[in-house]
């Protein structure tokens, strides 16, 4: 008697998925931050828009599965892949080596610099702009001076970036004695940078872009275009490493969706650009 | 269960201490200031006063703490004129904004414990010590407090532990005490389970402290309901 | 700036709606499974074995003991194993999920049981127990007391100390937004982000905070008169 009790009650408080090993995929669960425009962001209604949701749909239909958004707290959305809450991963993620030490990834669908944006009255604006338009920390021996002069000019000023990102990683390794504020949303560094709490932040460039223009002439993207190194190699889509049929799928449906030009035509509408990876 | 990491996480993780006792022990004083204030000012006899102290009371109590947070942090930063005031250079620190939000949930809910602590002091007493000829001020400060803090230090031992638990919600708002630190950890090593663990574990031994503390004080104020040796 | 809070296509207003009665669907889950979860530690608690008596302890002292937020991040995360370990303890193989909404109710309905298990163990003690003797005197079977006497008497002691557990619970469900679960604080967080209007979206949410927790009270008022309508007052 009791354990059919206890049966009941632990079935109606489940919620029961699908059948787990080999499988056909039907449905994939896709985790999203929704406050990461362009990338991803959510409607007064609450519903995910963005380029990640306009791409993962049309990536679903090429893999021909049904796909569902589902909200997630940046902060938590890789340890939540591996609980199993969702499949995937498409919130403006860059594919990095210590990600892959615990989760798998697509090939890139995207890739973008990261820069900074201090408050346009601010002796940063100047200071920051060091005459350098694009920076590939790859290229160490190019990469240093740039390093040094960014250092020099961030002497005693905070930067606010996004927890659990690339951009901590380069403030860590590159600039270790700047101070840091993190942040659980990108958001929320733009409010601290408009309101003077830090001196600048640092980010994906069509974010900080889209923060900036969100209170026009009050703040300006400074400095040069950071790439290669900590800030990796793209955005993909997050899978779990078990799922190696699922992340098959999303490869092939990417490739066919970059050949064919819809990713393209997808960022231009959503950046304004395009930021397909090359 | 990876124990190894666990252990090896300790020492970063009990560097956020020094910042959560700060948070804990600047918000119990600065709380029990404005609690005090407001107890008196909700005892007055003046209607106004006594209305602009429940009304504070009845919206610190009835809004959650992270509302009042993220109202104090993100919210007053909005403002022009916030950070043109002399305020600002407070405001501006998430620390203090953290310490602000926590000061002033505490207090409206200690100044109900003092309160209802004070109206507790039997009116016998206090007409003795008039009789005696003390002034109202000094039968307050005489009888009336001492009595009324020793009524209320069990319900006050709940508000410190809620408060040490409190201190946690400051992570949201950058700062790196102990569950910030714990979540920074949780980002570079995706072990959420066993950081939390950890975490857990030293809010629990810093509440076992705290209320061992409230206990001795509590034992140290009452000499004379001890049995005698 | 009001148009943000409106129901139109560019307001937040119908996600803040949805948002609170979100929030009351969690508070009023998390704190009935509280009720239940405090009923069996209170029986734990003032049972005659050590055992139990240890568990409860161990229970209320932990869930008491540790952040909210904490016990929150851990069902999250860990929720799941536990689950499916018991899952296929009954043999069942396939993937076992709890959702947010599920989650977030047994979180704070832990939390919640360990308050309430507090209150009702003081309600029950303050039964007196000549009453109890007298029923058995009566002859009433123990099922009997329980259930015309012990429990009766217990709902009208433990409510005062219930209708604070619900007002902490209540409050406690706005940390449930760190799952991803679209009640009141969350819509809040997003809107107040995506808006840039921190001062106005979290002023909104105390406003409906204040307005839940007011018509509590005024609910649990009338609940305490209409309990105890039959007790002679002095």
């Amino acid at each position: 008697m009791k354990t059919i009790v206890a049966t009941l009650a632990l079935g109606a408080l489940l919620a029961v998925t699908g059948t787990a090993g080999a499988k056909e995929w039907k449905t994939v669960r896709i985790a999203s931050e929704g406050a990461y425009p362009p990338w991803n962001a959510t409607d007064p209604s609450g519903k995910l828009i963005g380029f990640e949701v306009d791409l993962g749909n049309d990536l679903c239909k090429r893999m021909k599965v049904t796909c569902e958004f589902v909200a997630q707290d940046w902060d938590g959305i890789i340890p939540a892949l591996q609980q199993g809450k969702y499949d995937a991963i498409m919130s403006g993620m860059t594919i990095t080596g210590e990600r892959k030490n615990v989760i798998d990834f697509s090939v890139p669908y995207g890739t973008e610099p990261s820069v900074f944006a201090v408050a346009a009255a601010s002796p940063l604006a100047k200071s920051l702009n060091i005459g350098v338009d694009r920076s590939d920390l790859n290229n160490e021996a190019a990469a240093k001076p740039v390093i040094d002069k960014l250092a020099e000019a961030l002497k005693g000023k905070s930067v606010g970036v996004q927890v659990s990102t690339i951009h901590i990683d380069f403030m860590e390794k590159h600039l270790s004695k700047v101070s840091m504020r993190s942040y659980d949303k990108m958001d929320n560094a733009g409010i601290d940078l408009a309101s003077g709490r830090v001196d600048a932040i640092l980010g994906d460039r069509s974010v900080v872009e889209a923060i900036v223009k969100a209170e026009p002439g009050k703040m300006v993207v400074v400095g040069p275009n950071i790439i290669g190194g900590v800030i990796g190699e793209g955005m993909g889509v997050g899978l779990r490493k078990a799922d190696a049929d699922l992340k098959k799928l999303f490869d092939t449906a990417i490739g066919e969706a970059l050949k064919d030009g819809t990713v393209k035509k997808l960022s231009t509408q959503h950046f304004g650009y395009d930021i397909t990876p090359n | 269960m990876n124990w190894q990491l666990m252990w090896d996480s300790l020492p970063r993780m009990l560097g956020g201490m020094g910042l959560t006792l700060q948070l804990i022990g600047g918000s119990l004083a600065l709380g029990a200031v404005v609690a005090f204030a407001v107890a008196l000012l909700r005892l007055s006899g003046n209607r106004p006063v006594e209305w602009i102290a429940g009304a504070y009371v009845f919206v610190f109590r009835g809004t959650p703490l992270l509302v009042q947070i993220f109202l104090i942090y993100y919210g007053l930063g909005q403002f022009e004129f916030v950070r043109d005031s002399i305020l600002w250079p407070v405001l501006r620190e998430p620390m203090w904004c953290a310490i602000l939000a926590l000061t002033l949930n505490t207090g409206a809910y200690t100044s109900e414990v003092l309160r209802g602590a004070i109206l507790s002091v039997p009116q016998g007493q206090i007409e003795a010590a008039r009789a005696c000829g003390m002034s109202r001020a000094l039968a307050f400060r005489r009888i009336v407090l001492p009595v009324a803090v020793r009524q209320m230090l069990p319900a006050y031992g709940n508000e410190v532990i809620l408060m040490v638990k409190a201190s946690s919600l400051a992570s949201t708002i950058t700062l790196m005490e102990i569950t910030g630190i714990a979540r920074r950890m949780i980002a570079q090593t995706f072990a959420v389970f066993e950081l939390f663990i950890v975490a857990g574990a030293i809010y629990l031994i810093l509440n076992f402290v705290a209320s061992r503390l409230i206990k001795y004080a509590e034992w140290r104020l009452t000499p004379y309901l001890r049995a005698r040796a | 700036m009001l148009e943000l809070l409106s129901f139109g296509p560019n307001g937040w207003g119908g996600q803040l709606l949805t948002g609170t009665a979100m929030t009351v669907a969690v508070a009023v889950s998390a704190f009935a499974f509280g009720i239940v979860m405090g009923s069996l530690g209170a029986s734990a608690k003032l049972s005659h074995s050590l055992i139990l008596n240890a568990l409860a302890d161990v229970y209320t002292t932990v869930v008491r003991g540790i952040p909210e937020l904490l016990v929150i991040y851990l069902l999250f995360f860990g929720g799941n194993g536990v689950v499916s370990a018991i899952a296929s303890a009954f043999g069942y193989d396939g993937r076992v999920e709890l959702n947010a909404f599920t989650i977030g109710v047994v979180a704070v309905g832990l939390i919640s049981g360990a308050y309430s298990t507090e209150v009702i163990r003081g309600a029950v003690r303050s039964v007196p127990f000549g009453q109890i003797e007298a029923a058995r005197a009566c002859g009433m079977g123990r099922w009997l007391i329980l259930r015309r006497v012990l429990v009766p008497q217990t709902m009208r002691f433990a409510l005062p100390g219930l209708g604070n557990v619900w007002q902490l619970t209540l409050k406690d469900t706005a940390l449930v937004s760190v799952t991803a679960l679209a009640e009141l604080m969350r819509a809040t967080h997003l809107a107040a982000g995506a808006t840039r209007e921190p001062f106005l979206f979290y002023s909104a949410a105390a406003v409906l905070y204040l307005a839940l927790t007011t018509v509590s009270t005024i609910l649990f008022d009338r609940a305490e008169q209409t309990a105890n309508r039959g007790v002679r007052r002095a």
